[in-house]
C-alpha cells in the first residue's frame, strides 16, 4: 500500500475521490444515468460542471444504455468521454460495453461495485464488474480512495496509449470506498493535465477529410481477425501498463503495479484477494504474524488482462494459495479462483489451493473470517476442487 | 372508508414502509386499495407488478402476487404475467423515470398493443429513490440535483403519451383530489384493454425542496390550485393552462378490441378445422 502524507491528503469519499480524478481530466462530454452508489461521483461532477469548473458538456440521460452509448459516440468523435455506473446500470450497457471494447475507444469508467440483482440489493460485491470481465475492457479494483483516484488518472494514459486503444474499467467497493471517507492526496491539476496529455485522435468521426465507419458488417471474412487484434490490444495493455505505472510514479511517488505483494518474502500461505478487503486481509497477516504464522497477502490490482506472469512469480512454490471471491460463478468455480488456479497449473511447485466465497449482497467479512481461511490453508486441509463460504449462513 | 377495512390488503409485518412521512405514494396505495375492495377483487387474482424506485416499492407491502423488477421492465414482466394468466387482474405500479425514461420504450408499445394492463404511474415528476435528478417529467425551468439552474429539456405528458400512442383509457388525477383517483382505478381496473392512470404526486424530500415546497402539504396545496378539470381545460388557452394540472377522463374507450381478444381471434382462425 502506498504511504499517504497526511498532512498533505483531504479526508474524502470514494466517489469525491473519483469525481476530482474526473474534473482533472476533464473530458469533453459527460454522460450518465443515475444507480446507487454511483450516484455521488455524478452529483459531484454535475456540480463542477454547473459551476464552470470544467468545460464538459454533461447530459444526464434516459438510462445507463444510452449513457454507454453516447460516451461510445463522443469518444468515436476523439474526444475524450467518460461515465460511471453500478450494477443494474452496467448490464444494462452490456451490448454497449462490447461495442465500446470492439471499436477500440479510449473510454475509462468507474464502476461503482454493487450486488446484481435479483433480488435487488445495493450493496457491495463484484458481479456487476465480473459480469463484464470478457468484454474486451481493461478492469482494475482499488483497495483504497486513493487508488481509486489513482487509477482513474492512470487508466486514461492506459486507453489511449496507441498499441493499446482499449476501454479501462476502474472497479471501487460500492459504499465501503465510494461513501467512504478516507485520507487522499490529490495531484496538482497541472501535474493530471501533463500527465495525461492531450487525447491522440484515431480514426475520429469528424475529420471529414478521411471519413471512417464505425461499426460495419463483419462476417466470417473479418471478423475472426479483429476479434485476435483484440486479444493483442489486451497483450500490449500487460505490456504498456508498467511504463504508465513508471511515469505515474515520477509524478506522483506512488507505485502501481499488476500486483501488489504484502509480506511475501517468507511467506508460506498467501491470500489473494480484489478490493478493499485487502485492507482487513493485511490487518490479519499482521495479527498472525504477531502470533509467529507465516502469513501473507498478494492483491490484485489488474485483473484484465490477467497478470498470470506475476501470479506465477509471487506463488510458485508457497505451502498455500487461499483465493477469495466477492462473486460467485454458478456451476464453475469463482472468477478470481479459477484465474489464480489456472495461473498455477504450469508451476514448479503447485502450492495447495483453496477457494472462499465472501460478501455477497455486501455480506460484511470479518478479521476473524479471514483468518479462519488462513487457519484452514495452515492446517492443510485445503481441497482444489471445494468451494467453502466465509460468512454465511448455512 | 376506514382504513382498518383495507389492512388485509397489507403485509403489515413489512412496515413501517421505507417512505418519507407525507410522501403521496401512500395516498396512491389507499386509493388502490379502495379500488381493489370496491371491485371486490379476490386478493389472489390480483397480480401487481412494480419496476425499481420509491414507489415501485409498493409492491413489498401489498398482500397480492407481486413481482418488483427491474428498473424500468415492469410493462414488459406484467406482459409475460398477463398472457400466462389472463383471468388475472394485472397492474403495473411504478414512478415517471421507470415508465417513462428507463422504461418509456415498453410504455407506448403496451398502448400500441392495447395489452389488457393497468399502469398506474407514481408522477412525482423527479428521480425519488436516486436523489432528485431530473425525470422525463421534470417540467422546464424547475430545479433538480442534476438540474442546480433549472431544467432545460422539456417534460413528456404522460397522458398525451398514452393519448397517441394508442391506450384506451387514460386519466390523470392528482394525489389531492383523493375521491377521484380511487374512481379513476377503478375505471382502470375494469377496463378491458390498456389503462393508464397519471397520478401527481409530491417527493417533497427532493422535488419540493428543490422547489420551494418543502412540506407535504404545501405540495398538496400547489395541486389544489393548480389543477383545472379537462371540461374547463376545454376553453382555457395555451398561456393559461401553462404549468396547470389538467384532471381528468381523458379517454374511455371501450369494447376495442384488446391483444388478447386479437390472439383469441387468431389462435381460432390458424385452429379452424382442427
Ligand atoms: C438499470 C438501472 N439503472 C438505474 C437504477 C437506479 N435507480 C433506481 S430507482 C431510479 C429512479 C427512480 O425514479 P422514478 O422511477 O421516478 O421513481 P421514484 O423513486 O421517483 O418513485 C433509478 C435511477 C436501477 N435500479 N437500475
Ligand atoms: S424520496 Fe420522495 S418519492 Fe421517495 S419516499 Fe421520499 S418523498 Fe416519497
Ligand atoms: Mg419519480
Amino acid at each position: 500500500m502506498n504511504n499517504i502524507d497526511l498532512k498533505k491528503a483531504r479526508a474524502v469519499t470514494g466517489a469525491e475521490a473519483v469525481a476530482n480524478a474526473m474534473r482533472q481530466i476533464e473530458p469533453h462530454v459527460v454522460a450518465a444515468y443515475p444507480i446507487t452508489p454511483q450516484t455521488p461521483i455524478v452529483e459531484y461532477f454535475a456540480k463542477f460542471v454547473s459551476d464552470g469548473v470544467v468545460r464538459t458538456e454533461m447530459i444526464p440521460v434516459e438510462s445507463e444504455h444510452s449513457a454507454m452509448s453516447a460516451v461510445v459516440g463522443a469518444a468515436a468523435t476523439g474526444a475524450r468521454a467518460m461515465t460511471a455506473t453500478s450494477a443494474n446500470g452496467l448490464a444494462l450497457m452490456h451490448e454497449v460495453v462490447y461495442i465500446a471494447a470492439s471499436s477500440r475507444l479510449p473510454i475509462v469508467m468507474p464502476v461503482v461495485n454493487r450486488a446484481l440483482s435479483g433480488p435487488i440489493n445495493i450493496h457491495c460485491d463484484h458481479s456487476d464488474a465480473m459480469a463484464e470481465r470478457d468484454s474486451g475492457w481493461v478492469q482494475f479494483y482499488a483497495e483504497s480512495n486513493q487508488e481509486a483516484y489513482d487509477l482513474t488518472i492512470l487508466s486514461l494514459k492506459l486507453a489511449e496509449d496507441e498499441s493499446v486503444r482499449l476501454p479501462v474499467m476502474v472497479s471501487l467497493d460500492g459504499f465501503i470506498l465510494s461513501h467512504g471517507v478516507e485520507p487522499v492526496e490529490f495531484l496538482p491539476d497541472e501535474v493530471v493535465k501533463e500527465f495525461i496529455g492531450e487525447p491522440k485522435m484515431i480514426y475520429p468521426l469528424l475529420d471529414t477529410e478521411h471519413p471512417v465507419t464505425y461499426g460495419p458488417l463483419d462476417l466470417y471474412d473479418y471478423y475472426f481477425e479483429h476479434k485476435r487484434q483484440q486479444v493483442e490490444a489486451m497483450e500490449n495493455a500487460k505490456k504498456v501498463f508498467p511504463k504508465v505505472a513508471e511515469e505515474f510514479y515520477k509524478v506522483s511517488g506512488r507505485k502501481y503495479d499488476f500486483v501488489e505483494p504484502y509480506k511475501l518474502d517468507d511467506a508460506e500461505y498467501v491470500m489473494v484477494a480484489l478490493g478493499s478487503t485487502n485492507s482487513t486481509i493485511k490487518y490479519v497477516v499482521d495479527w498472525m504474524r504477531e502470533e509467529g504464522f507465516k502469513v501473507g497477502a498478494l492483491k490484485v490490482w489488474m485483473f484484465r488482462p490477467f497478470p498470470k506472469a506475476q501470479i506465477q512469480k509471487y506463488l510458485n512454490g508457497r505451502k498455500g494459495v487461499v483465493v477469495l471471491d466477492r462473486s460467485a460463478s454458478f456451476g464453475a468455480e469463482a472468477p478470481l479462483y479459477e484465474a489464480v488456479k489456472s495461473a498455477l497449473y504450469n508451476v514448479a511447485i503447485r502450492p495447495q489451493m483453496g477457494s472462499y466465497v465472501y460478501g455477497l449482497g455486501g455480506r460484511d467479512i470479518l478479521p476473524e473470517h479471514i483468518r479462519k481461511a488462513f487457519e484452514d490453508a495452515l492446517s492443510g486441509n485445503l481441497i482444489a476442487d471445494e468451494q467453502r463460504y466465509l460468512g454465511l449462513r448455512e | 372508508m376506514k382504513t382498518k377495512q383495507l389492512l388485509k390488503y397489507l403485509r403489515i409485518d413489512r412496515w413501517p414502509t421505507v417512505w418519507c412521512p407525507g410522501c403521496g405514494n401512500g395516498i396512491i396505495l389507499k386509493a388502490f386499495l379502495e379500488a381493489v375492495d370496491q371491485l371486490k377483487l379476490k386478493k389472489d387474482r390480483v397480480a401487481v407488478v412494480s419496476g425499481i424506485g420509491c414507489s415501485s416499492r409498493a409492491t413489498g407491502y401489498l398482500d397480492f402476487n407481486t413481482m418488483h423488477t427491474l428498473h424500468g421492465r415492469a410493462i414488459s414482466f406484467a406482459t409475460g404475467v398477463k398472457l400466462a394468466r389472463p383471468e388475472f387482474k394485472v397492474i403495473v405500479m411504478g414512478g415517471d423515470g421507470d415508465l417513462a425514461s428507463i422504461g418509456g420504450n415498453h410504455f407506448i408499445h403496451a398502448c400500441r398493443r392495447n395489452i389488457d394492463l393497468t399502469v398506474i404511474v407514481f408522477n412525482n415528476m423527479i428521480y425519488g429513490m436516486t436523489g432528485g435528478q431530473y425525470s422525463p417529467t421534470t417540467p422546464e425551468e424547475e430545479m433538480a440535483s442534476t438540474a442546480p439552474y433549472g431544467h432545460i429539456e422539456r417534460p413528456f405528458d404522460i397522458a398525451k403519451l398514452a393519448l397517441s400512442s394508442g391506450a384506451t383509457y387514460v386519466a390523470r388525477s392528482t394525489v389531492y383530489h383523493y375521491n377521484l383517483l380511487v374512481k379513476y382505478i377503478k375505471d382502470a381496473i375494469e377496463h378491458r384493454g390498456i389503462s393508464v392512470v397519471d397520478v401527481i404526486t409530491n417527493c417533497h424530500t427532493y422535488y419540493g425542496r428543490y422547489n420551494g415546497m418543502p412540506q407535504p402539504y404545501q405540495m398538496m396545496e400547489y395541486f389544489k390550485n393548480n389543477s383545472v378539470t379537462i371540461e374547463k381545460a376545454r376553453d382555457m388557452s395555451e398561456e393559461e393552462l401553462e404549468e396547470k394540472i389538467v384532471i381528468g377522463v381523458f379517454r374511455r374507450e371501450e369494447g376495442k378490441p384488446c391483444y388478447l381478444d386479437r390472439y383469441e381471434e387468431i389462435r381460432k382462425k390458424a385452429m379452424k378445422g382442427r
